[in-house]
């Protein structure tokens, strides 16, 4: 088995890098400036929206739907996806992903591959695999090909180049495209970004994309985007690649209705995104005249089978979460380890890797609750998070102070005497307890004050009265 | 050895556990219009406007003049056009070039296309494009740098349900949903006209 996120496993625990990246302060300002902008403007657009809560009920609800006979729907998919010339492939692991690929593109004889903005790619480390065997995999979103060029990592799941302000795309550019002149307007780098990749567009015969919707009643697949380089990849190569994770589906065409409202307004606070390309099958005259569905499982049929997170999977990657999250807001994605960051990359990322090599991302939360408000699909993430505390606990993963401080915990408050003695206690400690402070947990908070009257011996004197 | 295909289906049988009775969606959301004719057709100009498309309007019967008048305005003179694209509505003067599969560097060569299109929705300003005779082939609306379409007020729906359901039997036809030029947010956040798809959009709206 090759389950990957990534490189997930071999990242360094949230608490270790995020301490380094907030001493990065370019990085928090460009971070606290994107989001910003972002939540601004999302938070207008789905304010106009009267039945908002409507259409996240409804999304919700589809996705439940589909999940609770997910087997059906994928069989139903892969037939009407073949009745209309599509040929469909299914992969258990990340590894058995790429052979397929790899596959595909070295039967036709190909050295190259355009693709459009897929994060089930960066799971599977596609590029990395293709680069091996000597295909070049050209990233055509402007954000990856910023990420590509500046051979840096993604830190956000819809704007991958979040961290990276105007001027320094603009030295990536010049740098790698060996331009000598370039404007500092973002107009002038999308401009760079368009001739540096027609030609590509043109010549590249092979094509590769993601899907953000899958319908099991058509066989169709929709890919959401803004700049036309998705649809680029999807309609000029000969040959079409796509893979999804096997949770993408939905049951009905009908269904797209919901989600391409909660999608773009979520996303990138936009009533519609430029672009949505659906497709299904090939159609003789029109785009690719071979095309190819990769069904990705990598870990999300354990995390199907865990009932108290498996609506993790409703998950329809528009960010909102990331953008919402105090914490994401202060370190920025690169501190989670994972391609999926941000409080749903805190709950995926540990279910699908496994839950030894991430055992601090559950942690790297305040379970504030303002992803749960924004997400457009009800996905609860901080009722996830503790769940998934309570199985880092039991299998002992915990840091020995937190598992210490719950047992005395449970003892003290299984008790109202024993409470009331504790209070005591601390009440007398308070001095001693300000001058050392808690290690670990005191260096990034303030201990609270602790009050000279607990509240029992407030409500005695009260009803004394 | 089993199949990749036995082996998830397998494991996706084994984790859901025995089937329940299928789960119900409410579609309690907006899927029918609230607005007078007159407001939809304000609406879709709005947000068209917003997404910096230039916005013609005209009766029927004077389109061929109205196409003429955009084209002029853009100083473009030589237009690929679909194959089944209605003659009587070109205007002299300029040159139309039918698409018969054409090569895609031709098609990058030429000045843009004008097409007609199937849908379009009020809400969120997008025409549906489900590339037919007359609103050509997807690459056709794509690769040129501007694109001029054509759009019919009895096609304009006012919300994203009606939109979809507007495609009948052609929604699996190849589907583009067009809101605007292309564009990207990717750079700080800020929508900038313009990248990979057409950057240049004008809607003729045709009142019948």
């Amino acid at each position: 088995m090759s389950i990957r996120v990534g490189e997930s496993a071999q990242a360094a625990t949230f608490p270790k890098a995020a301490k380094k990246l907030l001493q990065n302060t370019q990085l928090r300002r460009n971070v606290r400036r994107a989001t910003d902008t972002i939540r601004g403007k999302r938070d207008k657009v789905v304010d106009e929206m009267p039945d908002w809560q409507a259409l996240r009920t409804a999304g919700q609800q589809i996705k439940k739907r589909t999940l609770r006979n997910l087997d059906s729907y994928l069989v139903q998919f892969e037939k009407a996806c073949t009745a209309a010339g599509g040929k469909v492939h299914w992969a258990r692991d990340a590894d058995e992903a790429n052979a397929i690929i790899i596959g595909i593109i070295q039967s036709h004889g190909q050295k190259e591959v355009i693709k459009v903005k897929t994060m089930t790619s960066d799971e599977t480390r596609l590029n990395h695999a293709l680069e091996a065997v000597g295909i070049e995999p050209y990233e055509t979103d402007l954000a990856d090909l910023i990420i590509q060029l500046g051979h840096d990592k993604p830190s956000h799941i819809v704007v991958p180049a979040l961290h990276k302000n105007k001027s320094e795309i603009r030295q990536i550019f010049m740098d790698t495209m060996g331009l000598k002149e370039l404007g500092h307007a973002p107009e002038d780098l999308a401009a760079a970004a368009r001739n540096f990749l027609r030609e590509r567009f043109l010549r590249v015969k092979v094509g590769f994309s993601g899907a953000n919707f899958a319908v099991a009643e058509t066989g169709s697949v929709c890919v959401v985007e803004s700049e036309g380089n998705g649809r680029m990849c999807v309609t000029l190569p000969d040959v079409l690649i796509t893979m999804f994770g096997v949770e993408k589906i939905v049951p009905s065409f009908d269904d797209l209705e919901v989600f391409l409202q909660l999608l773009p307004r979520s996303a990138t606070g936009e009533r519609m995104n430029p672009y949505n390309s659906i497709w299904t099958g090939v159609t003789p005259g029109d785009g690719p005249k071979e095309f190819h569905v990769v069904l990705l499982d990598n870990g999300r049929t354990k995390v199907l089978a865990d009932e108290e997170s498996r609506e993790t999977l409703h998950c329809i990657r528009c960010a909102a979460c990331l953008n919402a999250c105090p914490v994401y807001r202060q370190t920025g994605g690169h501190a989670y380890g994972s391609i999926y960051s941000g409080p749903i990359g805190a709950i995926l990322t540990p279910q699908l890797q496994g839950m030894e090599h991430s055992t601090s991302l559950p942690y790297a939360s305040s379970l504030c609750g303002a992803c749960y408000e924004v997400c457009p699909v009800k996905i609860n993430i901080p009722e996830i998070l503790i769940h998934l505390r309570r199985k880092i606990v039991e299998s002992g993963g915990a840091a020995l102070t937190e598992r210490m401080g719950m047992a005395v915990a449970g003892y003290t408050l299984a008790d109202s005497s024993r409470l009331g003695k504790a209070q005591k206690l601390v009440q007398l400690g308070r001095q001693p307890l300000d001058a050392i402070g808690l290690p670990g947990w005191s260096a990034a908070r303030d201990l609270p004050t602790i009050p000279t009257q607990t509240f029992r011996e407030w409500w005695k004197t009260r009803g004394a009265k | 050895m089993s199949t990749a295909r036995e082996d998830i289906l397998q494991r996706v049988r084994a984790a859901i556990g025995k089937q329940a009775a299928d789960e119900p969606v409410e579609r309690d959301y907006r899927q029918t219009p609230s607005l007078s004719e007159g407001e939809k057709i304000d609406l879709f100009i709005d947000r068209l406007h917003d997404y910096n498309a230039q916005v013609y309007r005209c009766g029927p019967g004077e389109e061929a003049a109205t196409i003429a008048e955009a084209l002029a305005a853009r100083g473009k003179t030589r237009i690929l056009i679909p194959p089944g694209f209605p003659a009587h509505l070109l205007p002299t003067g300029p040159t139309f070039v039918p698409d018969t599969q054409l090569d895609y560097r031709e098609i990058d060569a030429t000045e843009g296309a004008l097409t007609a299109a199937t849908a379009a929705i009020a809400m969120t300003g997008s025409l549906i494009l489900t590339h037919s005779e007359t609103e050509g082939r997807r690459a056709l609306t794509l690769i040129p740098d501007y694109h001029l379409c054509v759009v019919y007020t009895n096609q304009l729906v006012e919300t994203v349900p009606e939109g979809l359901r507007a495609l009948g039997g052609r929604r699996t036809s190849p589907v583009t949903t067009i809101a605007g030029p292309s564009a990207t947010a990717d750079i700080e956040m800020t929508r900038v006209k313009g990248v990979h798809g057409p950057r240049v959009l004008d809607v003729i709206i045709v009142s019948v």
